[in-house]
């Protein structure tokens, strides 16, 4: 796909219309998971609108997010931008061999206690 | 009042303690949770993506059968609900995802998103009234400085959960007077516990908890109480010197004298 | 005969981008009746209107049908011009091809159709149009200003200075409104008191101005020029023109642990209270909701310490009836409810204030005496953490108000800068979108707070307020250094948006006066008549119209005095001719006219009429008042034997429209 198609397509899947954004940073200064994130919350929102998504494409930051909603709570514009990092996420997982995680990491990783719903939610998250 | 109840996977397994106090204290309480006679997993988090329409089948499905019994659905697990509550409105609103999700289950009827779906915590407040809990106490928690922690997804986001504010929520303290306790207000009940992130690594999520157990410590609870099973091991395993964490429906259940919670 | 004259403007390109004016004159011209047609860029103009002139001359014409843009732009031009020719100005129709034509069609061929078939129409109706004589009414010489705070008492006295009575009705007890609370004003940091005080007695003591503190406007009717208010001037309890203000009841009532409102909850007062020490009038007033002796009947504590007997516990609401020629409304604004905002812990910290909590804080007759302390444990605060657009600039409809509220930038870069006078050891932050300091001097302002005083400016916003052990931990983004922040403040202040007083809904509805979605006043044009309400003889003052400071609120205030005193000024107004009138030989006296008349214009009277054989017969039949008539047309509608009609939009003049829209 060439830059263009991606954007249409994290356009379509998100539903995300970038342009609300008023680069307030809100997004950014309540996510929990900032430092673990080369691009925040409100980068993902204009570097989107100004179309950088391989950078998106390629960062850590994807698989780091909570999904917690808390940037999605509070943006005071409702530009959800929770639903665009899953959008980019998903067009990167999606292509052939990206998957993030493999379920030959599972047995390492678990122990007695862990719920299922762990697995199901990172497999949901990480894989195609 | 019977109610369709999707219990969800990890109830019946390592989060047994929410599902089976839950069961017993409704009944204490006058109400039946009757466990949909065929379910799947829900899938554990609500897919964002408007064109992913294989995950949102199975909440769909739960959904579908509610409606056909005539009831609303109950969930306990704040994973569940959210899904299963998200996926009804996409299914009221969307009306491409709704289109193509009957499409491909080809039910007798199709599913516009009928079904009225209710956290236990809610059918506590709206159906059965705190005031009446408070009389059904046989052993008040006097006494105890319970924390509420609600983790990020049960309120989350307020437009589609709606059922209590999420940034200044009250139904967990509520719920911890009825019981006999003293609830205690802490800004950290709502934040992240780091969820799935912990199979990735532990780190991590080791982060957020001492974020949110340091904070519920210095403003003096003595315990937490959840509705998560993530959130419950993520508390326990993830803290170091952390607080004791209950599932609610096990205090719930201590307290209307029909079950004990774990030490 | 009728010789008509129909005129098609261009409207520059507006009109003859989408409809092709040369056509619709050429074919208008052929249209029975019609002895003159011509088409010209901008009819509106001298050239335009002299055009008319001459016609109406030349070719002696008995009516007048423009084709051009909206009746409400220019019907009033046209008529005069007309008059001034020796028309009866009620002999002109307006075809509006702008608003309803050209401006909604992209094709020209129908847009071209459409302005024609509107133009036959206009020819249809004025052809049976009949010459209206304008009646006059009078106009009441005195206004009445709603809200005594210092956009109601600027134009109070600006009309007072004109030589005209004014009533000032304030609800609370005191007037002076939201500056009194304030401590300075940007940009020249003034004490606020200190500018406002001797306007608020100049007020007090000007001889056309009379203050009804503690009273609020229960109805009004009327129409411009003569409104007819009711006013409720709230049981006080108190003897006004006995009490002396010496605040000894204030001093020995036992009812300790009532809220005070002017401090915002920060403190208590007594239940019987003077606002503040400068208040006007100064006078106590017994808050009802407390006092022992009005709730139980046992205190009675002040009327025994009072030495003027001024205390009067049986004292009853008082209704005052007062007619007025202008109503200008100057309801003022409040800072909205934070409790959607708890992520900055505002109902979990008594350390997280609204800023006007924080000027309540500043002020020497606050709360703390001036002195800024923690109102946890009234120690000093070292870190101070301001957060812009708490509520404004916000997209969901539950959470916030989606404009800009105006005043925070600057009373936050005010804020900073007294904080960082008066004590220099503080560090203080602020969180911005945007810095908003448009007005003059105002972006110097705060560049001083930022290079003289050290106020560190973030672009950013914060996203969590943690209270935990005594300090506020603030988590906030800075995207200009890229990261997030973690700072340990000692008290946050929250900007929280501006929105309209709560009496302002109702009274917009007593008033009929128009409303925004966001409960604003409407202005009559935003740009060329920003001090006028549509409805005629209202008058917009101060933020009730829209979110603004002190400079431009006085400014306003002065404005909306202007209009005021120039509609007094008259002795009459002409009144709108096109009013209802009721055929007396067909009117059967049913009263359903009368039932739907929103102003209150109908009413019935019994008349003789001839009957046969020389009997006269006692009849039921409706009559309109011209003056209160405002031509809506319901009880023509209503009318079920067709007896009432409109002057000017007679039944047969629409049938006419509508044949000739058929044809």
């Amino acid at each position: 796909m060439n830059n263009s198609e991606i954007l249409e397509t994290v356009g379509r899947i998100s539903g995300v219309n970038p342009r609300k954004c008023m680069k307030c940073g809100k997004c950014s200064g309540a996510c929990p998971a900032y430092d673990e994130m080369e691009y925040h919350p409100h980068q993902f929102v204009s570097m989107v609108e100004s179309g950088r998504i391989e950078e998106l494409m390629h960062s850590k930051g994807i698989y780091t997010c909570l999904s917690c909603f808390a940037c999605v709570e509070r943006c005071p514009r409702m530009v959800e931008p929770a639903r665009l990092i899953e959008a980019v996420r998903a067009v990167y997982l999606r292509q052939q061999g990206m998957d993030h995680m493999k379920p030959e990491h599972i047995p390492e990783i678990l122990d007695e206690d862990l719920p299922q719903q762990a697995v199901t939610s990172a497999f949901r998250k990480y894989r195609r | 009042m019977q109610f369709a109840y999707f219990p969800g996977c990890t109830l019946k397994t390592k989060g047994k303690a929410l599902d089976e106090c839950g069961r017993k204290a409704a009944l204490a309480l006058g109400f039946e949770l009757c466990e949909l006679p065929e379910w799947q997993c829900c899938g554990a988090v609500y897919p964002m993506a408007k064109d992913e329409i294989a995950t949102r089948l199975s909440a769909v499905r739960a959904l579908t059968e509610a409606r056909d019994e005539g009831r609303e659905l109950v969930t306990l697990c704040s994973a569940c609900h959210h899904v299963i509550k998200r996926v009804n409105g996409d299914m009221k609103n969307d009306a491409d995802i709704r289109d193509k999700v009957n499409r491909y289950l080809q039910l007798e009827k199709p599913y516009e998103g009928e079904t009225n779906v209710l956290h236990y915590l809610e059918v506590l407040r709206d159906r059965v009234g705190f005031d009446e809990v408070k009389k059904k106490v046989v052993k008040p928690l006097t006494g105890r400085k319970i924390g509420a922690y609600y983790g990020c997804l049960l309120l989350r986001p307020s437009r589609e959960l709606g059922f209590d504010d999420p940034e200044n929520p009250r139904i967990l303290e509520d719920f911890i007077r009825a019981i006999g306790a003293e609830p205690v207000v802490y800004a950290m009940r709502n934040e992240c516990c780091g969820g799935y992130t912990v199979i990735e690594g532990r780190d991590y999520a080791k982060k957020n908890v001492a974020k949110i157990m340091d904070n519920a410590k210095a403003c003096g609870a003595e315990a937490l109480i959840t509705a998560c099973p993530l959130c419950m091991y993520n508390l326990r395993e993830n803290s170091e010197n952390g607080l004791p964490v209950h599932y609610f429906t096990e205090l719930l259940a201590e307290a209307l004298g029909v079950g004990e919670a774990e030490k | 005969m009728q010789r008509i004259g129909v005129f098609v403007c261009w409207c520059g390109s507006n009109i003859a981008a989408t409809v092709d004016v040369e056509k619709v004159s050429e074919v208008l011209g052929h249209e029975p009746g019609v002895v003159f047609s011509t088409n010209y860029q901008y009819m509106c103009s001298q050239t335009g209107q002299d055009m008319v002139q001459a016609a109406i001359r030349d070719y002696a014409l008995t009516g007048v049908v423009i084709c051009a843009c909206s009746p409400r732009m220019h019907e009033t031009t046209f008529r005069r011009a007309c008059e001034r020719a020796g028309l009866n100005p009620y002999l002109v129709e307006i075809a509006n091809i702008r608003e309803q034509c050209s401006w909604i069609h992209k094709d020209k061929a129908v847009g071209t159709e459409k302005a024609i078939i509107l133009g036959r129409a206009a020819i249809a109706k004025v052809q049976l149009n009949k010459p209206l004589q304008a009646g006059e009414s009078p106009v009441t010489k005195r206004a009445l200003v709603i809200g005594g705070g210092i956009a109601g008492i600027q134009t109070a006295l600006d009309i007072a200075d004109a030589g005209y009575p004014v009533d000032i009705v304030e609800k609370q007890p005191t007037i002076g409104g939201k500056m009194t609370q304030l401590d300075k004003t940007f940009p020249t940091l003034d004490c606020a008191a200190c500018i406002l005080t001797p306007k608020m007695v100049e007020a007090a003591q000007n001889e056309n101005i009379h203050i009804y503190s503690y009273s609020e406007v229960e109805a009004v009717k009327g129409f411009v020029g003569n409104f007819h208010a009711t006013i409720r001037k709230k049981a006080r309890y108190v003897k006004e023109d006995v009490c002396t203000g010496c605040g000894l009841c204030t001093e020995k009532c036992p009812q300790k642990k009532v809220p005070n409102e002017f401090n915002l909850g920060l403190d208590t007062r007594r239940a019987v209270y003077i606002p503040f020490a400068q208040a006007v009038p100064k006078v106590a007033t017994i808050d009802a909701d407390y006092c022992m002796m009005l709730k139980s009947g046992k205190c009675g504590v002040c009327s025994k310490v009072c030495t003027a007997g001024a205390i009067d516990y049986h004292q009853k609401d008082e209704l005052i009836e007062q007619d007025y020629g202008a109503i200008v409304v100057a309801t003022g604004y409040n800072p909205i409810k934070l409790d959607k905002f708890d992520e900055f812990a505002y109902s979990q910290s008594p350390d997280v204030v609204s800023s006007l909590e924080f000027e309540r804080l500043m002020n020497a007759a606050g709360p703390t005496g001036g002195v800024l302390l923690r109102p946890s444990d009234h120690t000093h605060p070292k870190t101070l953490v301001f957060v812009q657009c708490v509520g404004s600039r916000c997209d969901s409809e539950e959470k916030g108000k989606p404009y800009c509220s105006k005043i925070c930038c600057m009373y936050t870069a005010k804020h900073a800068m007294l904080c960082r006078e008066k004590y220099p050891d503080t560090e203080v932050y602020v969180f911005y979108i945007d810095v908003r300091t448009p007005g003059k001097n105002f972006d110097e302002f705060y560049r001083r707070a930022v290079e003289e005083y050290g106020v560190h400016y973030i672009k950013g916003m914060v996203g969590k307020v943690v209270p935990e052990n005594g300090k506020l931990k603030v988590q906030a983004s800075d995207l200009l250094d890229n990261r997030q922040l973690h700072i340990d403040a000692d008290m946050v202040v929250l900007a929280a948006a501006i929105e309209p007083d709560e009496s302002a809904r109702p009274l917009a509805t007593m008033l009929t006066a128009s409303m925004d979605t966001n409960n604003f006043f409407t202005e009559a044009h935003p740009k060329l008549r920003p001090v006028e309400s549509p409805t005629a003889g209202i008058f917009l003052s101060g933020a009730c119209q829209g979110p603004k400071d002190i400079p431009e609120t006085v400014a306003q205030a002065g404005a909306a005095a202007s209009k005021a005193i120039g509609l007094l000024s008259k002795d009459h107004l002409t009144c709108n001719p096109c009013v209802a009138e009721p055929d007396e030989l067909m009117c059967n006296g049913c009263s359903s006219c009368e039932k739907v008349c929103p102003y209150g214009a109908i009413t019935y009277a019994d008349k003789e009429f001839r009957g046969p054989n020389r009997t006269t017969l006692l009849r039921r039949v409706a009559q309109v008042n011209p003056a209160v008539c405002q031509g809506c047309g319901a009880c023509t509608v209503a009318c079920p034997s067709g007896a009432m009609d409109l002057k000017g939009f007679s039944n047969k003049q629409i049938m006419a429209e509508v044949d000739a829209i058929c044809r």
